[in-house]
């Protein structure tokens, strides 16, 4: 038997709210996770009452059961969370909706993810509390208590060990900071990074400038996953899922920096298992958003899905490779979540459908071969490829 | 005490309320590093566990090491993200592979000029810094070069 997902779900429509600084959205987080859902299903031309499953991952707050209410959906038939946290379940909830879908569970399932960070903490600031116990006592009393300190003992190890210098490292945040200048949804949108100011910023924990972390966002994304028969009864041309990959490798998550493969972006086994399923080489990528918790984790994910060999970072992350529309491989199109916004990465899944539709900022032409790689550096992370009708 | 490392006021440590790492925090507490070893196989894992990840074993103890090891990684922090740093300045954060533990690793500060250059590969030292908090004292583990 057969088993993929390949070609039989698709991407009928996505939906975002306004992006807002961290604080400064006028919704509260339900709000706005209802307000992208409704987006979504008016972009694919179908009432809310028709979605029939609800897929989120890092613990997202707003609770399937209370959107189906809220939406008046006529049944629910599928709602999942996939474990982890940071951003490292964006694609994976996609495959587990595809999933769902293919196996019957579901007819139209919405993945989406809604953040307030201003309502609810920063994931920025360290624990507040007097007592720590648990894994957190072994760190936060060193001062290493922050996603940033937690992923720059990585990436340093990682350059290292293949002399990894720091200019790779800006290439990925200046293209991210180009392609957010053409997007008006963009919260850098309107103020471009040069080499300069990268360089003069200040170091937020080495090797790590200020441009090199992401935003701290209010805001929401979705899409509407259908089974692919009914791909084309909507308003946009179908985003299908040619493959999606979830998981990290052995031990990844042994306990206060154990994991015995330690300068890793957790993708090492997934890739494979990814173009396997998707029947795509790196060689046949057009566009790719890769998440930018931190740009080291962006450098190690391209290493791991064989877009550049480990030692020859320093070659390949350079700006103009990664730039729409003429660049060996456009990255990060909208800005993502250095510069557009920080929706844990949903806003790369979205926007890597819109590669296909042709309706990015920065469209990158004819684009077929779609890719997001989500959260690395977590454990579990994902990953998937998305494609348009001639890749099927 | 001398002063600590880091400006007082961060989290801090205390063992889990399930005991599972009970033993570590009372050693930390009598200047001594012991750390988790299965008993049925002789392998070594941290952080601890209940279950032992080579045999799967629950037959587990802590037994002492002597506090030295080498530098597995580090990184220089500059930006404070707890209000008890904000006068802190840059510090060092040090990754410590233990390789007479079965090479399992630390985090601790690296003592010292936090600009100092800091080697990957470089022996290092255990310094115990003992916190005499009358409601729940605590000890750290740093680190510093060996020359």
């Amino acid at each position: 038997m057969n088993r993929t997902l390949r070609g039989s779900v698709a991407v009928a429509g996505v939906g975002e709210t306004a992006y807002f600084k961290r604080g400064q959205s006028p919704d509260p987080e339900f709000k706005l996770a209802l307000k992208a859902i409704i987006t979504a299903c008016e972009d694919a031309g179908i009432s809310p009452r028709e979605v029939d499953g609800f897929a989120s991952y890092s613990n997202d707050r707003s609770d399937p059961s209370r959107l189906a209410a809220a939406l008046g959906c006529k049944e629910l038939r599928f709602a999942n969370m996939q474990w982890g946290g940071g951003g490292g379940g964006g694609s994976g909830a996609i495959g587990n909706a595809a999933a769902a879908i293919a196996g019957g569970l579901a007819e139209c399932v919405v993945v989406f993810r809604a953040l307030a960070q201003g309502q609810f903490g920063r994931f920025g600031q360290g624990p507040r509390r007097k007592a720590i116990f648990g894994e957190g006592a072994y760190t936060a009393p060193y001062g290493l208590m922050s996603p940033a300190q937690m992923f720059a003992m990585k990436v340093q190890r990682f350059m290292h060990e293949h002399g990894v210098g720091q200019e790779a490292l800006r290439a990925i945040s200046l293209a991210a900071y180009h392609h957010a200048q053409n997007n008006p949804r963009a919260v850098m949108h309107g103020r471009p990074l040069d080499e300069a100011t990268y360089d003069s910023s200040r170091w937020i924990v080495e090797p790590f400038h200020l441009y090199d972390c992401c935003l701290e966002n209010d805001g929401a994304a979705a899409m509407v996953l259908v089974p692919a028969e009914r791909a084309k009864g909507f308003p946009h041309a179908p985003a299908y899922l040619l493959g999606a990959a979830i998981g990290s490798h052995f031990r990844a998550g042994a306990p206060v920096h154990n994991t015995p493969d330690y300068a890793t972006s957790t993708f090492k086994t997934l890739a494979p298992r990814l173009y396997e399923m998707a029947g795509v080489d790196p060689g046949d990528v057009d566009v790719l958003q890769s998440y930018e918790n931190f740009t080291g984790g962006v450098l190690m994910s391209l290493v791991e899905h064989g877009f550049c060999p480990p030692d020859g970072c320093n070659e390949y992350f350079v700006k103009e490779r990664f730039l729409a529309p003429d660049g060996d491989l456009p990255l990060n199109t909208s800005g993502g979540n250095l510069a557009e916004c920080y929706m844990h990465g949903l806003g790369l899944n979205v926007e890597a459908v819109r590669q296909i539709r042709g309706q990015s900022s920065n469209p990158v032409p004819g684009a077929q071969v779609s890719m997001v790689i989500s959260g690395p550096m977590v454990t579990p992370v994902s990953c998937c490829i998305f494609g348009g009708e001639a890749t099927l | 005490m001398s002063a600590p490392y880091l400006a007082p006021g961060l989290p801090q440590p205390t063992p889990a309320p399930d005991g599972l790492d009970a033993p570590y925090w009372k050693g930390l507490a009598k200047g001594e590093l012991r750390l988790q070893r299965c008993r049925a196989c002789g392998g070594w894992q941290w952080g601890p566990e209940w279950i032992c990840h080579h045999c799967l074993s629950f037959d587990l103890g802590f037994e002492p090491v002597a506090p030295q090891g080498r530098i597995y990684s580090y990184e220089l922090v500059w930006h404070p993200v707890h209000p008890a740093l904000k006068d802190q300045g840059p510090y060092l954060v040090a990754l410590v592979e233990i390789p007479a533990a079965g090479g399992v690793r630390l985090v601790g500060n690296l003592l010292g000029d936090p600009r100092q250059a800091v080697p990957i590969g470089a022996p290092v030292e255990g310094v115990f810094e003992h916190h005499d908090d009358p409601d729940a004292p605590f000890t750290l583990l740093h680190w510093r070069l060996v020359d």
